[in-house]
């Protein structure tokens, strides 16, 4: 049975690397930060199931601290920084640098359709439920050994390289997690209910079209203030989904649901809650405005959620069986 | 409704432009006291959730390789790929991009793309290739972080609204068994069936702002080359 502590020990040795690569840079004053940030956040990867709570708390609150000091700047003197343009020439060929690149998603998916059939007395290789996290790492694993064996770099090189990487996208690297962590905060504290109450007190009753509005606009609200459609549904759904479109006027439930959803997509191309979605590609493309990718999105979003809306009210009151 | 504090601080401290990390942790304290828990019961409750997240941040188990390709020229080669095509525009590549990614995510694919394993390394860099071919001398860079932005968020789209279509996909899961919980059965079918509209309608919705964007991209590359 290959649990998930195989990938956190991964993502240990990245981020402890990393850490490491932060503070062999003598020309970076903020190195000891860092190197803090990188080690702690890694160690609680280790370490995560056998700290007591409280312990993997206090990490958290570290990370924001040191965030916050804003000391985590993008050093000057990272490799790709400092490396002038490999002349043409000496640039191995595309295949040995596209192979590995898209040996990742193929193994990933080969290995998420493989591994959870294959049976153990244990049970299976990889829980089904688990599989995404471990076979990911495992195809990593597999892509990096074919790219060391077909571009031969040095030592330690892949591991330096992945360290400059994320002092470019910095804090943002834990701010998915942490989003995360706070959505269950939420959830405990029945947030969502409460949203999702005073949303359904505002409508006059008989209003089909105020109440279909008032279920898309509170998924795409809730999903902007939460981050997560899927955290999203439950609550509107119990709220307004089912005891007023579905029961008292008889909209078709598979509509509902399935838009309903979408009508949270759409919050989710607009909120900076969404982190992995909307704020790591922007610190990892390097963009100078943070939010450029919710700008980029919102005209789409804004357009489809009026666009499902409609769809909602067209297709929910077809007769159906 | 004290809890909902922690919403409050949420959207202020995106609104005063803090640093979201800091956000979250006094968003969490805010709702917690607002709960009337204590400090280290807040401290615990967070921790025991940020321990249970770790799933979210695997993602970046993809850096050693990507960071190792770059090393090595991946980008460069991208840009040739993209310089031997010669229909191809940034906008064109992008929406080629956008149908790539909501068919696969259709059909079950979704680790194909992604910020991490594709956009960057792949997709960003062939879309500013493509731009800055457009004319002669090199391209504002507005227009190199407007296409990069917009290559981020050709493949959240394409993966939004083409992963519902997917019957045995998580979305479609989720939705079934949320229903059924509140006492309604959905057919798993009906629901992929009824996301294809909306996916339709969003590759036509963001297909035509690309290639509008498109045009408005050749003709900034073309008036950077004029002047």
């Amino acid at each position: 049975m290959i649990s998930p502590e195989f990938v956190y020990a991964l993502m240990g040795v990245l981020l402890v690397g990393a850490a490491v690569t932060a503070l062999r840079r003598a020309e970076d004053p903020d190195r000891r930060l860092k190197g803090l940030f990188w080690g702690a956040f890694g160690l609680s990867f280790v370490f995560g199931s056998e700290l007591p709570d409280w312990a993997n708390g206090a990490v958290v609150v570290l990370l924001a601290a040191i965030a916050a000091s804003g000391r985590l700047r993008r050093s000057s003197a990272t490799a790709s920084a400092r490396a002038p343009d490999r002349p043409r020439a000496a640039t191995p060929s595309a295949a040995r640098l596209f192979a590995p690149a898209l040996a990742i998603p193929l193994l990933t998916f080969a290995l998420t359709l493989t591994l959870p059939r294959i049976a153990t007395p244990a049970g299976p290789l990889v829980e089904a439920s688990r599989a995404a996290p471990i076979c990911l790492g495992l195809a990593v694993l597999g892509a990096l050994a074919l790219a060391l064996a077909l571009l031969r770099p040095a030592p330690g090189e892949a591991l330096e390289r992945s360290g400059d990487l994320l002092d470019a996208v910095s804090w943002t690297a834990a701010l998915p997690q942490s989003l995360a962590a706070l959505g269950a905060v939420f959830a405990v504290s029945g947030v969502g209910d409460q949203v999702g109450r005073l949303l359904g007190g505002v409508i006059p009753p008989g209003q089909v079209f105020m109440a279909i509005c008032a279920y898309t606009g509170g998924m795409a609200l809730l999903t902007v203030l939460m981050g997560n459609a899927f955290a999203a549904f439950p609550v509107m759904a119990s709220a307004l989904g089912v005891p007023l479109l579905v029961r008292r006027l008889g909209a078709d439930p598979a509509v509902v649901g399935s838009i309903g959803m979408l009508s949270g997509f759409c919050g989710t191309l607009l909120t900076p809650m969404a982190a992995n979605f909307n704020l790591v590609p922007s610190a990892l493309l390097e963009l100078r405005d943070r939010y450029g990718v919710i700008r980029a999105q919102a005209p789409t979003a804004v357009v489809l959620f009026v666009g499902n809306t409609l769809l909602l009210y067209f297709l929910a009151f077809r007769p159906h069986g | 409704m004290l809890s909902l504090l922690g919403l409050l601080v949420v959207v202020a401290g995106f609104a005063l432009r803090l640093n979201p990390l800091l956000t979250v942790v006094l968003a969490a304290f805010a709702s917690g006291l607002g709960g009337g828990q204590g400090p280290v019961q807040i401290l615990s409750e967070f921790g025991r959730a940020f321990r249970d997240g770790r799933t979210v941040s695997v993602i970046w188990v993809v850096l050693p390789v990507i960071g190792l390709l770059e090393g090595h020229g991946l980008r460069l080669r991208a840009q040739d790929l993209i310089s031997r095509l010669r229909r191809a525009s940034a906008g064109r590549l992008l929406l080629a991009y956008l149908a790539l990614r909501q068919v696969t995510a259709a059909l079950g694919l979704t680790a194909l793309g992604g910020h991490a394993a594709m956009v960057r390394p792949l997709i960003a860099p062939m879309a500013e290739a493509a731009a800055a071919d457009a004319g002669p001398v090199e391209i504002p860079p507005a227009l190199r972080e407007e296409v990069r932005a917009h290559a981020a968020a050709a493949d959240n789209v394409g993966a939004f609204f083409g992963e519902d279509v997917f019957v045995a996909f998580g979305s479609v899961l989720l939705i079934q068994a949320t229903l059924r919980g509140l006492g309604v059965r959905v057919d798993s079918l009906a629901l992929s069936l009824f996301a294809l509209p909306s996916a339709l309608l969003a590759f036509a919705v963001h297909g035509g702002r690309l290639l509008r964007l498109d045009r408005r991209w050749r003709a900034a590359a073309g008036e950077t080359a004029a002047s």
